[in-house]
């Protein structure tokens, strides 16, 4: 295949993988910019919607698709409803305090990660897509005889596919529109701003706290029920979500959740164009140095606010 | 009537309050007095749950404010203007006016109740709070805490900082609420501003209850209010 072609497809590879990190550190982004919480166990809660997706699909036995819609609303709804029982248990008792919720997160990563597993046991789960209709992408060429039109070799994708992104990018969309455009987003935002200032005026910031937890594991299981009709779920899979999400994060600004879609682009389209053509190792290699600049030149990310 | 009782509170290990006391009565203006570190500050996040107690009580029209929940402290129509305004920065002045109007489900007729009382917040409504000058910002803080139809006012140092025509503007509006049977505690470190205004003064010291004094008696010995408040 020629190179046009070729960096066409390694790009919609890249939107595939940008599109689930989009939501997986969004969740993250949440979680930080809200409740200043480094939630370690972030891997572990996509990990299980991928594992519970698995359940799901499998404890039904029916059609696909119906196997798949149905793991797409039960396991966020699980995975975030069992995140706010571990903020209510586990953060709220340790009073939020920033460093003792990152040894809770890391026992948190550790009790989900060891339950999955003796669980589910230690294999590897396909879940089969709803649809995988395999679709031919045309290329387009300006040779002797004009601008030409033709079908490359090899240039195709899946319908599978293209519907993760437009999902992610459903979303999203809707993400940002319940944060700013209705009252519970406006609750968010004013705890996020001063969470004191917030409760004195009737704002229960425990509650809060509670959901957008909750909200944070629910995004991450939902970009794993995407992901697992193309990666199968395993109880390891939560490391790589994990690193990315923190390097999305800290490139896109923490808390900054346009930072945040703008940097899953950079890196997952980076990720995706360098895996095919060169290796994942360099991939994750140039993402890592990235962060390292980041941190050098510009420490509070791309869109993130300088501290003071 | 809010009662505040003996109140004791501390920051972690270091206690702040030690027995703190008195009432401020429905269409009446309460002045905290004293020196920086006296423990005024403390005493209005006290009243509000926002630090905990471990001794006495604060109770309004005889509910007992410290058993409830920090947030639902407001919702019983305590209203709070923060030392340094402590707006939501980046929510425009219209979502910080919301945040103020859910606190007790008041609708349109207080919102445009609040904005006749600061027409200039009228004009800005879109901007965000932390581009506000500090005069338009000390407005934000007030009509926020308005927007809950309170009882109780509690104002931390809110002629802070400001040009003298804004000082009188929040001047005419806390005389307003006076007006209206607002109880209102404030806490101010300018003294004509208490000499005008206060129908009582509480002096603290070290987190305790050193002196108080009515109207009259502060109008006949201004001195004693200076030496404590130390100017």
């Amino acid at each position: 295949m020629e190179f046009g072609p070729h960096l066409m497809l390694a790009a919609l590879e890249g939107a595939v993988t940008a599109a689930i990190l989009a939501l997986t550190a969004m969740g993250l982004s949440i979680v930080f910019g809200v409740m200043r919480v480094v939630n370690v166990a972030h891997g572990e809660f996509y990990m299980l919607g991928a594992v519970l997706a698995w359940w799901v699909a499998t404890v039904l036995g029916t059609h696909p698709a119906i196997g798949f819609v149905a793991a797409l609303i039960i396991a966020p709804a699980l995975v975030g409803g069992i995140a706010m029982v571990a903020d209510r248990l586990v953060l709220k008792r340790v009073a939020y305090d920033a460093d003792r919720t990152i040894v809770a997160t890391i026992g948190m990563l550790y009790i989900i990660q060891q339950t999955t597993l003796m669980t589910f046991g230690p294999d590897a789960r396909p879940v089969e897509p709803p649809f995988n209709t395999r679709l031919a992408l045309p290329w387009f060429e300006w040779g002797e005889n004009g601008f030409a039109m033709f079908w490359p070799w090899g240039l195709s994708t899946t319908s599978y596919k293209l519907f993760v992104i437009a999902a992610a990018a459903v979303v999203l969309v809707a993400l940002w529109l319940v944060i700013t455009r209705t009252k519970a987003g406006l609750l968010m935002r004013a705890t996020q701003q001063d969470s004191e200032t917030a409760q004195a005026f009737g704002v229960p910031v425990g509650r809060v706290y509670s959901l957008v937890f909750g909200l944070g594991a629910g995004l991450a299981a939902l970009g794993a029920v995407l992901v697992v009709p193309i990666q199968q779920a395993h109880y390891l899979m939560g490391h790589d979500p994990l690193l990315l999400s923190f390097i999305v994060v800290i490139i896109g600004g923490l808390g900054s959740l346009p930072g945040t879609v703008i940097a899953a682009l950079l890196i997952g389209m980076s990720d995706g164009i360098i895996s095919v053509f060169f290796s994942p190792t360099l991939a994750k290699i140039i993402a890592t140095l990235l962060v390292a600049l980041v941190l050098v030149f510009r420490p509070q990310g791309l869109m993130g606010r300088a501290q003071t | 009537m809010l009662e505040v009782q003996g109140i004791h509170a501390a920051y972690g290990q270091v206690q702040a309050l030690y027995g703190v006391s008195f009432t401020a009565r429905p269409g009446e203006i309460l002045c905290l007095l004293g020196r920086n570190g006296a423990g005024k500050t403390t005493t209005l996040k006290t009243i509000m749950g926002l630090l905990p107690l471990s001794e006495g009580s604060v109770s309004l029209e005889g509910e007992v404010l410290n058993l409830l929940s920090p947030h639902e402290v407001p919702k019983r129509g305590i209203g709070y203007i923060p030392q340094g305004r402590r707006l939501f920065p980046e929510l425009s002045v219209a979502e910080n006016i919301e945040i103020g109007l859910m606190t007790r489900g008041e609708g349109k007729d207080t919102r445009d109740w609040v904005l006749d009382l600061f027409p200039r917040l009228r004009e800005r409504l879109g901007q965000a709070a932390g581009t506000l000058s500090g005069g338009e910002q000390q407005m934000l803080a007030t009509a926020r805490a308005l927007c809950l139809r309170p009882k109780v006012l509690l104002l931390d140092e809110p002629t802070e900082g400001l040009q003298p025509s804004i000082i009188a503007l929040i001047r005419d509006v806390v005389l307003k609420m006076k007006a209206e049977g607002i109880a209102i505690v404030l806490v101010e470190q300018r003294v004509e501003t208490v000499m005008a205004i206060a129908d009582q003064a509480v002096f603290i010291e070290n987190g305790r209850n050193v002196d108080a004094m009515s109207a009259a008696e502060l109008q006949a010995d201004p001195g004693k209010l200076k030496a404590y408040l130390g100017v």
